[in-house]
């Protein structure tokens, strides 16, 4: 959209900006303030922490497949927690559910898909020169940087990282003489936890900050694509709830290290009455589920937001529904909050508290089943590309259907009495919010591979990649809800100590420890065609997927303040596509109304008297601010 | 099955040297000519793939259910958990069907509307009389179900019947320990965290006059049939969960905050064994809250046998304080006499005491029995 005057302005621009020195290595690459730079750092972070989180569960899933079998082969990695026999020590097992849950709950859907994708896309497709602020950009990524150093290194100590589940509930994770995995592993988890949040929160702030206050020209809530929709969204969850796991986690660390009793209430232990009365362990769980359900949220809304933009382009299609798409994100985001106990139905809550929280549990339902729905229709007379992207966002509208259903079972409490910490809850949550996500978060890096590093992912692999993950996850999880009705509970190192899960499901758990052993191979696919792609993929062009959002408008390889010129003006939604008149199946955003009467609708045209006004807007140009 | 599950790992296996095999070829293509049409084949294939995996993903589940469904529980035991079943089995039938149809959908769509030269997708951003049937549908689905679990949940949460039988169980790392009210005055004595020791490890207060009678069990616990159980549940060191599978119970047990649930058993370990076919068959209380090292085995045997054996039961078992004399002490001076019959110290006196008192008791009992048959 060149026009004369936007060229004009490019130049003064350029002029003015002609005094930005080069930045050093150190400032450009790794204590950047760029949010493209920060996103990437997260990208990377992210993967790094999901192969770890992943290999993880395949070490525990070969124990529960296969009890029998010679663990000795590990020894070299894992040391003594692999015992004389060759099995896998209890504990460890339990550590290792934990920072399985840990890693990759807060690490990689978290950190490593909000962190990436709200910091590289929020500035590009408001049309915005940078995050509000660079600097706290920063401190949030090496906040979470020094978190995972933290969690890292909780991997090494001789007591081994924290046990107790990825809830962490007390008095298990406030009293080291119970388990192992309540010493220092319990320790360096909170710390590292509580740098988590705060580098959330300062992430958080940030992309609020910037979607309320940076959006270009034109660029009204009402035009806003749905993924910043989404990532808005997420933000003012993280906002809101986060503070108070970090609560429940300082309140856990006055209990475990300054004798008070938050919940800690009449214990006896290795031979020894504790002094600490008047606590209460629910206290902790109300505390960390009133974050643990929004996180749910957290990590599902992005991926939502993605697939909803990636579904609409590789249609072809107008997203359907844009606005009951926004209305059922708002209302899945405003149920979040009052959903929480709904994890407690059988902790020893009131039960007429479990009665409310059904009620309010089951409504979420329909929010997110007009979104499935409206996903649904969207392919409906598209005219579908299958990108890996467009591949990916479909099998994550699978896995959020699957996984959602069973969720109206779970949520109503009389029902979760059998099921609650069961397998089936295992497959539940890892359909819907694990696999879900990841998908979602896998169909963001082949969809922004090209904006993110000028290069495309090389789409045969891509495809490869996809088949064998998405075949690869149903394999795993679906027959888990079997085991889950059969009645096995969670976090059982083995299932020989009770009749009923005696010689039942043995060859099924082992079919479950093939698929997530083959599931977790083809994740090399992906992999190498990631590191392969990013110095010797195919250069990207400047669209490669005809999308109409203002990312694409960069260059191809966006440089500091990600326009050269003049930030476009934005006066269209994001979802023209295969509008009936047009020549092209899509019109960008930034493309005026005025220029395509062709294809206007009536009312369309009535907005075309507003362009002027839009483009002579105030623009929040933060390379026009003094700084 | 081992076969079968050995079968699919020579899939895998398969498909994995496939894979290899393919990539190595795509790797070779990297840098060869690329054609610029890019929606081609692949756009053919993967849309068909789509509706293969639909169909093969369809006989999947529906064999995977019909060879899972063997090893699912039995029908429960209990009067609740039969009503929980069927809720259970109802919503399941609502929610595959849901998921049949809208995977269906899904996948059927991704075939149909695949890449076509020349064709225009349609512009259709909105329907507000379609959302508004698909807001509706699931809302008024999720209401009639919200609406029977909640009645079923009300019902299973209410209080205990006045007449139920009591049994405290109480979790500690790794076992849970059973407390019987005790024949004599079938009332379960105060506690106290803080009298726990070796000899008393649920804690047991003998300044209540309740406690003399009470008996305890590692092992095992016996129920009576078809009368109202109400278990009272505690924890000494950190959190467990009761988890009776058979009877679809579970209740967590909470340190420093006693839980209670109640329910009907209505088979005998005997009737299960002759339904189930298997002589070994037992009921068992497992452990669902992760607990530390020996979480996964908890196991608590649970019998549940006609009152009249159940009586007969109990009468064999020795209080704690017959067994563990030592405990004496704490009683305190001015029921000292009350507690002497449980002492074998005056072994003349105690068993004539003790044989009054339960021919006082069965007699109470009895009368219990015949209102509940």
């Amino acid at each position: 959209m060149a026009t004369a005057i936007d060229n004009q302005a490019t130049v003064a621009h350029v002029a003015e900006h002609e005094h930005h020195e080069p930045q050093s290595f150190l400032r450009t690459y790794i204590f950047s303030e760029d949010h493209k730079t920060i996103a990437k750092q997260y990208l990377i972070s992210g993967i790094i922490w999901s192969v770890i989180g992943i290999s993880l569960s395949v070490i525990f899933r070969l124990q529960l497949g296969f009890p029998d079998m010679n663990m000795g082969f590990l020894r070299p990695v894992l040391g003594n927690w692999i015992n004389e026999s060759n099995k896998l020590d209890p504990n460890f097992y339990l550590a290792l559910v934990t920072m399985h849950g840990t890693i990759m709950v807060f690490f990689v859907l978290t950190a490593g898909l909000s962190g990436t994708f709200s910091n590289f896309l929020i500035p590009l497709q408001i049309g915005a020169r940078d995050m509000a602020s660079g600097f706290l950009n920063m401190l949030s990524y090496w906040f979470f940087f020094l978190a995972s150093v933290i969690m890292f290194a909780s991997m090494f100590i001789e007591t081994g990282p924290a046990g107790g589940g990825w809830v962490v509930y007390p008095p298990l994770s406030a009293l080291p003489q119970a388990s192992p995995g309540g010493g220092s592993g319990m320790t360096m988890w909170l710390v590292s936890m509580a740098l988590f949040i705060v580098s959330q929160l300062l992430g958080g702030i940030n992309y609020i900050t910037t979607v309320i206050n940076l959006r270009t020209r034109g660029m009204s809530f009402s035009k806003l694509p749905l993924t910043i929709w989404a990532f808005f969204l997420t933000a003012v969850l993280g906002l809101i709830s986060f503070p108070v796991l970090l609560s429940a986690s300082l309140l856990l660390i006055f209990d475990r290290s300054f004798g008070t009793s938050f919940y800690l209430s009449e214990i006896y232990i290795n031979g020894e009455a504790l002094p600490n009365v008047g606590g209460s362990p629910i206290l902790f769980q109300h505390l960390f589920w009133f974050l643990g359900h929004p996180e749910v949220y957290i990590v599902l809304l992005p991926a939502l937001g993605m697939t909803s933009e990636i579904i609409a382009t590789n249609s072809r299609k107008p997203i359907f529904g844009y606005r009951a798409m926004i209305a059922s994100m708002m209302g899945i985001a405003f149920l979040a909050f009052i959903v929480w106990a709904h994890h407690m139905f059988v902790t020893g809550m009131n039960p007429f508290l479990g009665s409310i929280f059904m009620f309010l549990t089951l409504i979420i339902a329909v929010p997110s089943a007009v979104k499935a729905f409206n996903y649904i229709t969207t392919l409906w007379r598209g005219n579908i590309r299958f990108t890996p992207a467009m591949l990916f966002s479909i099998g994550l509208v699978s896995f959020f259907i699957s996984g959602g259903l069973t969720g109206l079972i779970l949520g109503n409490s009389a029902l979760d009495i059998q099921l609650h910490d069961t397998y089936f809850v295992v497959a539940h949550f890892h359909l819907v919010m694990g696999a879900a996500s990841a998908f979602g978060l896998l169909a963001g890096v082949y969809h922004w591979f090209p904006k993110m590093f000028g290069r495309m992912l090389n789409e045969k692999l891509g495809y490869i990649h996809f088949w064998l993950t998405f075949i690869g996850i149903y394999l795993v999880f679906f027959p888990m809800h079997y085991v889950g009705i059969a009645g096995f509970p969670r976090r059982y190192y083995a299932f020989t100590s009770y009749d009923f899960t005696k010689n039942i499901f043995a060859d099924m758990n082992s079919f479950i420890s093939l698929a997530a052993v083959f599931t977790f191979t083809a994740q090399w696919v992906f992999m190498y065609n990631f590191v392969y792609s990013l110095f010797k993929g195919k250069k990207a062009t400047q669209n490669p997927w005809k999308s109409n959002t203002l990312e694409w408008t960069t260059p191809i390889e966006p440089g500091h303040g990600n326009w050269p010129g003049e930030i476009p003006a934005v006066y269209r939604w994001p979802y023209d596509y295969s509008k009936p008149g047009a020549k092209d199946d899509f019109i960008p955003q930034n493309v005026p109304y005025s220029q395509t009467p062709e294809s206007n609708l009536p009312h369309e045209n009535e907005l075309i008297s507003l362009e002027k006004e839009i483009e002579a807007q105030n623009l929040n140009d933060q390379f026009k601010q003094p700084h | 099955m081992v076969y079968i599950v050995a079968l699919l790992a020579v899939v895998f296996l398969g498909l994995a040297a496939l894979v290899v095999s393919r990539m190595a070829g795509v790797v070779k293509n990297v840098n060869g000519p690329v054609s610029e049409d890019r929606i081609g084949t692949s756009n053919r294939i993967n849309g068909a793939l789509f509706l293969a995996f639909l169909i093969l993903g369809l006989i999947g589940a529906v064999w995977s259910f019909l060879y899972a469904r063997q090893f699912f529980l039995p029908e429960a035991s209990s009067i609740h958990g039969r009503r929980v079943d069927f809720l259970f089995w109802l919503s399941m039938s609502i929610i595959t069907f849901a998921f049949v149809v809208t995977n269906i959908l899904l996948f059927y769509f991704a075939w149909r509307y695949q890449h076509k030269e020349g064709r225009k997708a349609s512009y259709y951003p909105e329907n507000h009389k379609l959302e508004l049937i698909w807001t509706v549908i699931p809302a008024v689905i999720m209401a009639v179900l919200v609406f029977t679990g909640w009645r079923a949940w009300r019902d299973i949460m209410s209080e205990a019947p006045k007449d139920a039988q009591v049994f405290e169980i109480v979790g500690k790392q790794f076992n849970w320990i059973v407390r019987y009210p005790g024949i004599d005055d079938n009332k379960l004595g105060a506690y106290n965290y803080k009298l726990i020791d070796n000899n008393n490890d649920t804690g047991i207060d003998y300044t209540d006059e309740a406690s003399f009678d009470d008996f305890t069990s590692t092992t095992e616990l016996h129920i009576p049939v078809n009368k109202p159980i109400l278990l009272k549940i505690r924890a000494r060191d950190v959190l467990h969960s009761v988890f009776i599978p058979h009877m679809r119970v579970k209740m967590d047990a909470v340190p420093g905050m006693p839980t209670r649930f109640w329910f009907v058993a209505d088979k005998t370990t005997d009737e299960m064994r002759n339904e189930t076919g298997n002589q070994d068959f037992g009921y068992e209380i497992a452990c669902t809250e992760v607990c530390g090292r020996g979480h996964f085995s908890m196991r608590l045997r649970l019998i549940v046998e006609d009152e009249a054996s159940w009586q007969a039961w109990c009468k064999e078992q020795k209080p704690l304080l017959s067994s563990t004399p030592e405990l004496a002490v704490r009683i305190p001076g001015n029921l000292k006499a009350k507690a002497a019959k449980y002492l074998p110290a005056d072994g003349a006196s105690a068993p004539a005491d003790s044989a009054t008192a339960s021919v006082q008791k069965s007699g109470g009992l009895a009368v219990v029995r015949s209102t509940i048959r």
